[in-house]
């Protein structure tokens, strides 16, 4: 078996397991979940780098209007609409509001990152065939990428779950962005149970025999038979990917769109809406917010959006 | 009137107070990097696991009574496989079946019988009838198929009962029993065809040249665990393993690896009563895990959860700057 051929350090051994009242929890597991809280605490406690102030032109998150005649058409409308929803200082910002200075807020493009890496580990692990690293030290390696890319996927999307937890990140409009985010730790559960599933050894043996009782229990089974390994297989490299990719795609671009979200208990005075007249319409966040800004920008003869 | 409240409509408004240098595609691309080099680094150390799947030659050669036990139980139709209930075949015994119920509706029965499953026919007489230049064996078949279901029955528990004195790991199995009618000669041919990986092979033929469908080798191998538990060859790696459902075993890994710590929880609910010691354990421990996971997503609109963080101070740390460095605040 090659398992250990790379390996530094040998885990092809029985592990230890640690036993208190009805919890018994394997030595390896318990250090995985150690180590998140501890990356928790830590980043909340240290203190994050200074940083430096933007730029006096940065920051542009509305295109100025031109004056003329408004065009018009399916193809215009829907840059106009995609403009005014997510315009480009919006999407590639290069300033961020001053409390966005924690490193709790790394998680979430650490998340993307190691998400990344396991899409680019499964697209070689795809292209050789799903039974090839059972025989190649080299496929080993790929594999061993895939599995420690979606521990560190998993690990650091549920520090950045706790994180916006706390944070109370749904506030301010944000729900889709919670949302979205909930979704797709659930759906990344289901692409990792049918990666699972896809290794073919004993491992998807054994998960498929016992998944099946909770699936067919519960009337999955009838529409996914765990033991059929080439739906395994399918669902694992071309479903649920797609789906858990638009997801975090929108999650994403939620996040750009309403922005992050401020402190509990902010100072009104550093929010746009202090400065509206408090008959805001009510309707789409995203006008609403550009108003605002267009009236800050304004009043500020257009150099920046804020100060 | 307004569906947002004024703090909502607060907390949505842009921020206009001070800034400082943000770089989203530097940041990303360092974040890809940190986490690249990561992976590699725990790749590098600690490899990753491949135990090797378990075959029913496997199985075969190293209990050979073990799974002759378990091949009568698939013949006379009252294994695990056989009893299970939808979607493999209609149960007639609820005290054994597999189906669970959730207060009075069952999902499983409502939805019914989708993949096929006759563990006498599937698992035994099928693979059997394959085996070409054995007229013994085909008169055993033939006479097996043409008797009544009680005199099968009959054949199948006289020979179980003489089998039920070998140990599992014995290969002493009975080639000739008064009484079992072609039970034996069917029983001993089974045994030869798994441990020459035979009925690996015909238990995944389907009706097409290609297959990816596992179901019967696993259902029979798993039979074995379900009849024989820690005792059957598949029942001491899993439990060598910490894999099974007293163990946790659905968040563990074989050899020293982390698994799915994610799913500690769902785990939890099989250890605690009344999920424990219940025969619908799957279908109530997955209604619980539905409903929370219904409640995470909906956490912003839950009343007196969605306060929670703003009653426990943690957002104070997280904030820290904002709130106590008043110069980073006011001078940006």
């Amino acid at each position: 078996m090659p398992t250990t051929v790379a390996a530094i350090v040998n885990l092809n051994h029985p592990d230890h397991y640690i036993s208190w009242g009805f919890i018994l929890i394997s030595v390896a597991n318990l250090i995985v979940i150690a180590i998140l809280i501890a990356l928790f605490i830590i980043a909340i406690a240290l203190p994050f780098v200074a940083g430096r102030p933007i730029k006096s032109n940065s920051v542009k998150q509305v295109a100025p209007e031109t004056p003329g005649e408004r065009p018009d058409g399916w193809t215009a409308s829907v840059r106009e609409w995609g403009l005014r929803f997510l315009p480009p200082g919006k999407l590639l910002p290069d300033g961020q509001p001053s409390y966005v200075s924690s490193w709790v807020y790394v998680f979430g493009v650490l998340t993307i990152g190691a998400l990344a890496v396991a899409v680019l580990s499964g697209l070689v692990l795809a292209i050789e065939g799903p039974a090839w690293w059972h025989s190649s030290t080299y496929g080993v390696f790929v594999n061993s990428l895939h599995l420690w890319s979606v521990e560190l996927f998993m690990g650091f999307m549920t520090v950045h779950l706790w994180a916006k937890f706390w944070m109370a990140a749904w506030r301010g409009k944000r729900g889709l962005t919670w949302v979205t985010g909930v979704l797709a730790f659930l759906v990344s559960i289901f692409e990792a149970f049918t990666g699972y599933l896809s290794q073919t050894n004993f491992d998807s043996q054994w998960i498929a025999f016992e998944a099946k009782d909770a699936f067919n229990s519960a009337g999955i089974g009838y529409f996914m038979n765990a033991m059929d390994f080439g739906q395994a297989l399918m669902l694992h490299i071309v479903f649920v990917p797609v789906i858990l990719l638009v997801i975090v795609g929108i999650h994403v671009l939620m996040v750009r769109v309403r922005g992050v979200v401020p402190p509990i208990d902010v100072k009104p005075e550093y929010l746009a809406v202090a400065l509206q007249a408090a008959t805001a319409e009510d309707g789409a966040v995203g006008r609403h917010s550009i108003l605002a800004n267009r009236k800050v920008g304004a009043a500020e003869g257009e150099e920046e959006v804020v100060k | 009137m307004s569906r947002w409240s004024d703090s909502e409509k607060l907390y949505a408004s842009p921020w206009v107070g001070p800034q400082r240098h943000y770089d989203i595609l530097k940041e990303a691309t360092i974040a890809f990097l940190v986490v690249l080099v990561l992976t590699f680094v725990l790749a590098i150390t600690f490899s990753s696991p491949d135990m090797p799947p378990v075959t029913v030659q496997a199985w075969a050669k190293a209990q050979p009574a073990g799974f002759v036990d378990i091949a009568i139980s698939e013949l006379n139709r009252t294994s695990n496989s056989a009893t299970y209930g939808p979607p493999y075949n209609n149960s007639d015994n609820p005290a054994t079946d597999g189906i669970q119920t959730l207060g009075p509706v069952s999902i499983q029965k409502i939805l019914g019988v989708k993949y096929s499953l006759n563990t006498a026919q599937d698992f035994v007489l099928k693979p059997l009838s394959t085996l070409p230049g054995d007229p013994a064996l085909s008169a055993a078949i033939a006479e097996f198929e043409q008797a009544p279901t009680s005199v099968q029955d009959h054949w199948a528990s006289v020979y179980q009962a003489k089998l039920s004195k070998e140990p599992l790991s014995s290969s002493n199995v009975p080639a000739a029993v008064p009484g079992a009618g072609p039970v034996p000669e069917l029983m001993t041919k089974l045994l030869s065809m798994a441990q020459s990986g035979g009925l690996d092979a015909q238990l995944l033929t389907s009706s097409s040249f290609y297959t990816t469908n596992y179901t019967r080798p696993l259902m029979m191998i798993g039979d074995s665990w379900k009849a024989q538990g820690t005792a059957s060859y598949w029942g001491k790696i899993v439990g060598s393993q910490h894999l099974s459902g007293g163990q946790w075993g659905v968040m563990n890994e074989t050899g020293s690896w982390p698994g799915q710590p994610w799913l500690w929880l769902y785990t939890m609910l099989y250890q605690v009563p009344p999920m424990s010691v219940s025969a619908n354990g799957d279908v109530e421990v997955a209604a619980i895990m539905a409903v929370l996971s219904i409640a995470l997503l909906f956490v912003p609109v839950i009343p007196g959860v969605r306060r929670i963080p703003e009653k426990l101070p943690l957002h104070r740390l997280i904030w820290k700057r904002y709130y106590r460095d008043q110069e980073v605040t006011e001078s940006a």
